[in-house]
C-alpha cells in the first residue's frame, strides 16, 4: 500500500553539523504518498534534526531533497509550508485564547467585501473541516477551554487547511491518555485513506509500531535501518536504536547493571499520592538515607516538574510530601531549602549567575548559614576554595567569572552550591546532559560520595544511560505515573527502555 | 545544545572585553565631565563654590527617591508611584500639622512626632500594596505602581481638596529648608541616604540577594532565595524613601498641593538609568545613581546658566535621557552577546 513509482519525498547523502558536533551523517530518508513513516532513536540521534531539515527549519545542510521528483531547498518554515509541508510540534502552538474557529483560520481569516472578517463563513469552514477528521466540536469555543487531545488535533487540522501534503508530527502522544491515542490514530489512518503521508516521531515504541508503516531507526547521526513495521516487535527495534552487539558496548550499558538498594537506611523524603494536574498523578515512593533514586521516563513523562515540586517551586493539587516522618508543605524555595531539600535543575542557565564570580555562585544558595547581617566575603571564597579543591573545578580561581568556565565546570559549581551545609535530599535533574565523559565521571564520583555521607539523592533524567550509572534504584515514569521500579536486581537499557 | 566554552578568544580584544563590560560605568563619567567642561566654558558663573551648593541642593530630594528607586531598579522592576507617594506623604504630614488660619482645609492637628510617624506608616502602607500587588497578586510592577500612583494622587486631592498648606513639624521644617554651618540640612540628609544605601547594597545578605535576584531570578529562586520577599522589600524600601523626599520637599518648596512633585518621577528614574543602573537588574548601584544624579543636576542647572530657551530645555532632558537608555540598553546586549559567547 505504500509503494509508488517514485517517492513524494527523497532525500539523499543529508549531512548537517552544529558548530564541529555532527547531527547527521550521510542520511538518505525517502516517504510514500499515504505512508506513515515512524522515526525513533535516542535523544540526539538525529531525527529532529532530518524532520527541521524536511520541515524548513535549518536551512544550511548537504545533501540533496527531492519532493515529487523536484529539487527543493527550503529557506524557511514559510517555504516547506508552501510546498506542503506542514509540521505539528510535541509543544502545541495553538492561540490558547482564540476560538477553536479562529485557530484553524489563523492568519487567513475569510473576509466579505468590505474587507471583516466573516465570522459565519468562518465558524461554518472550521466545523466542516473538523468534520472530516472525525472531530465534532463548537467552533465558537476558546481553545484553551479544551483538553490538550482536541488542541492537538485542531492544531493538526489547521497544518492540514494550510494545504500540507505531508504532516509531521512530533511525539503526538506524550501528553495523551489511551483514549485520546486511539482518536488520534483513527484521524491519522483516515488521513493516509485520503493519500496524505505522515512522518511519526515518538519515543513511545508501541505507538510507533501500531500506526506505522514503515519505520526507520536512528542512531547516533545515522540511519541505521528502514524497515516495514509489519514482521518486528519492540525488542528488534530497541535493539536497533541502542546499537547491540557494536563496538560502543561500554557507551551503551547494554550490560547487566546491578542495583544495589539500601532497605534499612532511614527513609528521608516520602511522597504519597502526590498528583499536580496533567503533570503527573498519584506519585508515591520514599527516599533512604545514603541511597540514589533514579527516576527515568520520556520527556514530558511528568518527571521534571515531580523535581520542581519536591522543591517547592510548583505546588501539586493533591497528596502529601512528608520528611522525616512528618507532612510538610513548602510555600516556596526558601521553606524546601530550610527542610532540608536541595535542587539543581537541568538548565544551568537557570541555576548560575553568569557574571557573577564563582564564589557568590556558591555562596547564594548557603549566605543565611554564613552571614546574619553582613556579607563575610573572605569566608565565602575560602567555602569556595575548599569545594573547588573537592570538586576539581577548573579553572581553581573563585573570583573567576563563572561565564568564563567550560559547561561541565559550571554543572559543578551548581552542585557546590548545596554541598557546604549538606542537605537531607539533592534532587538532580539531568545531571550529565551535554557532558563530556570526563565531566560525568567526575559528577558520578560526587554523587557516590555524597550517598557515603548519608544524603538521599534523587536523579531525575531522560537519559538512561544517566539513570543507570548513577540509581542504587530506578522508577519508571510514564505520561506522569510511575509504571515501574526496579530495585535489588540487574537491570539494562532495553529493560529500561521497555517499561517506559 | 551545549558547545565547549571557547576558550581561544582573540588577544586584541582584552581592552574592547573590558570596554564593553564597563560601558555602562564609564558613559556617565564621560558624560558628567563633557557637559561641566561645556558648561564652565560657557558661562562664568557656572563653576563657582556657591552654584556647586545649589547644585546639590537642588539634587536632593531627587536623591532620596532614588536611594529607593536603585533598590527596585536593581531588581528589575520599575516603581513610577514614587512622586505620587512623595506628594501623599508630604500632605498626610502637613494634614496632622497646625496650619495658619486662612489655610481652609480640615485638618487633624497632633504633635510634630506623631505627625511625622503617620506620615511614614502612610507611605509604608502604600509600598506594602505595592509589594503584595506585585509578589502575591502577581501584577507586573510597571502596572501595579501605575495604578498606586493615581491611588496616592487621590490621597492628596482627598486631603487638600485643591487648597494649599504650609506647616510642616518642626523636625521636617528645619531638615527641608535649613542649614548647619553654611550646609543644607536637605543634602546631609541625601548624602546619608545615599551613603547607608550603599553600604546596605554592598556589605549587607540583603543587598547581595538584591543583586542576585536582578541578575537571575530564576536562578536566585532556584538557591532557595526568598524572592518575593527582596522584591517586596524594595517596593516598600522605595514608597518609604519617597516617603521621606515628600516630607522633606514640602519644607524645601514651602507648600503642600496637588500635583506639586509630579517631575520627580522622570528626575528619579533618568538619575537611576542615566547613571548606568540596568534597567534589566542585576547591575549598578548607588555610585551610578550618584553620577546619574549629578549629571541631572548639573544639566538643569546649567541650561540655566547660558542662554537658553526655556522650552529648549525639556527637550534637551528629554534627548539626554534617551541617549542614556540607548547606552543602557545596549551595554546589556553587549553583556548579553558576551555571555552566549561564553560557556553554555
Amino acid at each position: 500500500m505504500t509503494s509508488s513509482e517514485t517517492p513524494l519525498l527523497e532525500m539523499v547523502g543529508i549531512s548537517k553539523s552544529f558548530g564541529g558536533v555532527q547531527a547527521l551523517r550521510d542520511v538518505d530518508f525517502s516517504l510514500a504518498e499515504g505512508e506513515i513513516h515512524g522515526l525513533v532513536g535516542e535523544n540526539g540521534a538525529g531525527k529532529s534534526t532530518l524532520m527541521k531539515i524536511i520541515a524548513g527549519v535549518h536551512s544550511g545542510f548537504t545533501g540533496s531533497m527531492r519532493l515529487a521528483g523536484k529539487e527543493v531547498h527550503f529557506r524557511s518554515a514559510r517555504d516547506a509550508l508552501d510546498a506542503g509541508i506542514g509540521m505539528v510540534h510535541q509543544e502545541l502552538s495553538t492561540a490558547r485564547d482564540l476560538t477553536v474557529a479562529e485557530n484553524v483560520y489563523l492568519g487567513k481569516q475569510p473576509v466579505n467585501r468590505f474587507g471583516l472578517v466573516n465570522w459565519r463563513a468562518m465558524a461554518r469552514g472550521a466545523r466542516e473541516q473538523l468534520a472530516s477528521l472525525g472531530i465534532a466540536v463548537d467552533p465558537k469555543t476558546r481553545i484553551g477551554d479544551l483538553p490538550v487531545g482536541l488542541q492537538q488535533l485542531i492544531e493538526l487540522a489547521r497544518v492540514l487547511f494550510s494545504g500540507a501534503r505531508i504532516v509531521i508530527l512530533d511525539e503526538p502522544t506524550s501528553a495523551l491518555s489511551p483514549p485520546e491515542v486511539e482518536r488520534l490514530f483513527s484521524v491519522l489512518k483516515r488521513l493516509k485513506a485520503s493519500g496524505l503521508s505522515i512522518i511519526f516521531i515518538s519515543h513511545f515504541l508501541d505507538d510507533i509500531l501500531k500506526v506505522s508503516d514503515t519505520v526507520t531507526i536512528f542512531r547516533n547521526g545515522r540511519k541505521i535501518v528502514t524497515s516495514p513495521t509489519a514482521g518486528i516487535d519492540k525488542g528488534w527495534v530497541i535493539e536497533r536504536m541502542i546499537g547491540a552487539g557494536h563496538q560502543e558496548l561500554e557507551e551503551s550499558y547494554l550490560g547487566q547493571i546491578a542495583l544495589d538498594s539500601q532497605p534499612n537506611a532511614p527513609v528521608v523524603m516520602e511522597t504519597s499520592h502526590l498528583t499536580s494536574g496533567r503533570d503527573f498523578r498519584d506519585i508515591t515512593f520514599s527516599v533512604r538515607g545514603g541511597e540514589v533514586l533514579g527516576i527515568y521516563g520520556f520527556m514530558g513523562g511528568g518527571q521534571l516538574e515531580l523535581a520542581r515540586t519536591l522543591f517547592g517551586r510548583m505546588h501539586p493539587d493533591s497528596g502529601t510530601l512528608i520528611m522525616d516522618g512528618k507532612p510538610i508543605r513548602f510555600r516556596n524555595t526558601a521553606a524546601a531549602k530550610r527542610a532540608g531539600v536541595a535542587f539543581v535543575p537541568e538548565s544551568r542557565r537557570s541555576m548560575l549567575f553568569h557574571h557573577e564570580p564563582l564564589y557568590k555562585n556558591a555562596s547564594i544558595a548557603i549566605l543565611d548559614r554564613i552571614s546574619r547581617l553582613w556579607l563575610k566575603p573572605a569566608t565565602e571564597r575560602t567555602i569556595m576554595r575548599a569545594q573547588i579543591e573537592k570538586l576539581r573545578i577548573r579553572p581553581p580561581n573563585p573570583n573567576m567569572l563563572l561565564g568564563n568556565l567550560s559547561g561541565g565546570n559550571q554543572q559543578k559549581v551548581a552542585l557546590a552550591k548545596w554541598l557546604t551545609y549538606p542537605p537531607k535530599v539533592l534532587v538532580l535533574s539531568e545531571p550529565t546532559r551535554g557532558m563530556d565523559v570526563g565531566a560525568k565521571d567526575d559528577v558520578l564520583k560526587i554523587v557516590r560520595g555524597l550517598r557515603e555521607q548519608g544524603i538521599g539523592v534523587v536523579v531525575v533524567s531522560t537519559e538512561p544511560e544517566t539513570v543507570l550509572s548513577l540509581a542504587d534504584r530506578i522508577l519508571v515514569m510514564k505520561k506522569g505515573e510511575i509504571v515501574k521500579e526496579f530495585a535489588s536486581e540487574t537491570v539494562s537499557k532495553d529493560r529500561l527502555l521497555e517499561a517506559a | 545544545m551545549t558547545a565547549p566554552a571557547s576558550e581561544a578568544r582573540p588577544p586584541s580584544g582584552r581592552v574592547s572585553i573590558w570596554f564593553k563590560s564597563q560601558l555602562r560605568n564609564i558613559a556617565p563619567f564621560l558624560t558628567l565631565a563633557a557637559l561641566v567642561i561645556f558648561f564652565s566654558a560657557s558661562s562664568p558663573s557656572f563653576l563657582t563654590f556657591d552654584n556647586l551648593w545649589n547644585v546639590l541642593t537642588n539634587i536632593s530630594v531627587a536623591g532620596i527617591i532614588a536611594v529607593g528607586l536603585t533598590f527596585v531598579i536593581l531588581c528589575a522592576e520599575i516603581d513610577l508611584s514614587v512622586a505620587a507617594v512623595a506628594n501623599a506623604t508630604g500632605i498626610v504630614v502637613a494634614f496632622f500639622t497646625l496650619q495658619p488660619d486662612y489655610v481652609n482645609i480640615a485638618n487633624v492637628p497632633l504633635p510634630g512626632g506623631l505627625a511625622i510617624a503617620l506620615a511614614l506608616l502612610a507611605c509604608f502602607l502604600l509600598g506594602a500594596v505595592n509589594a503584595v500587588g506585585l509578589t502575591v497578586v502577581g501584577i507586573p510592577s510597571f502596572i501595579m505602581t501605575l495604578a498606586m500612583m493615581q491611588i496616592a494622587a487621590g490621597i492628596c486631592a482627598l486631603l487638600v481638596r485643591g487648597q494649599i498648606a504650609y506647616s510642616v513639624p518642626d523636625l521636617i521644617l528645619t531638615l527641608g529648608s535649613k542649614s548647619i554651618g553654611g550646609v543644607p540640612w536637605i543634602v546631609i540628609v541625601s548624602a546619608s541616604m545615599l551613603l547607608i544605601a550603599h553600604i546596605v547594597l554592598t556589605y549587607t545578605r540583603f543587598g547581595r540577594y538584591v543583586y542576585m535576584v536582578g541578575g537571575n531570578r530564576e536562578a536566585a529562586e532556584y538557591s532557595g532565595v526568598n524572592v518575593k520577599l527582596i522584591l517586596g522589600s524594595a517596593m516598600v524600601i522605595s514608597a518609604v524613601c519617597s516617603g521621606i523626599a515628600g516630607m522633606l520637599a514640602v519644607s524645601y518648596f514651602g507648600s503642600a498641593q496637588q500635583n506639586e512633585f509630579d517631575s520627580f518621577l522622570l528626575d528619579a528614574i533618568s538619575a537611576v538609568v542615566v547613571g548606568g543602573t540596568s534597567l534589566f537588574g542585576g547591575r549598578g548601584g548607588i555610585g551610578n545613581t550618584v553620577v546619574g544624579l549629578f549629571v541631572l543636576g548639573v544639566l538643569n542647572n546649567g541650561l540655566d546658566h547660558i542662554q537658553i530657551d526655556s522650552f529648549l530645555k525639556v527637550l534637551i532632558r528629554g534627548l539626554i535621557l534617551l541617549l542614556a537608555l540607548i547606552i543602557n540598553v545596549y551595554a546589556q546586549r553587549l553583556r548579553a552577546q558576551s555571555e552566549t559567547s561564553a560557556a553554555d
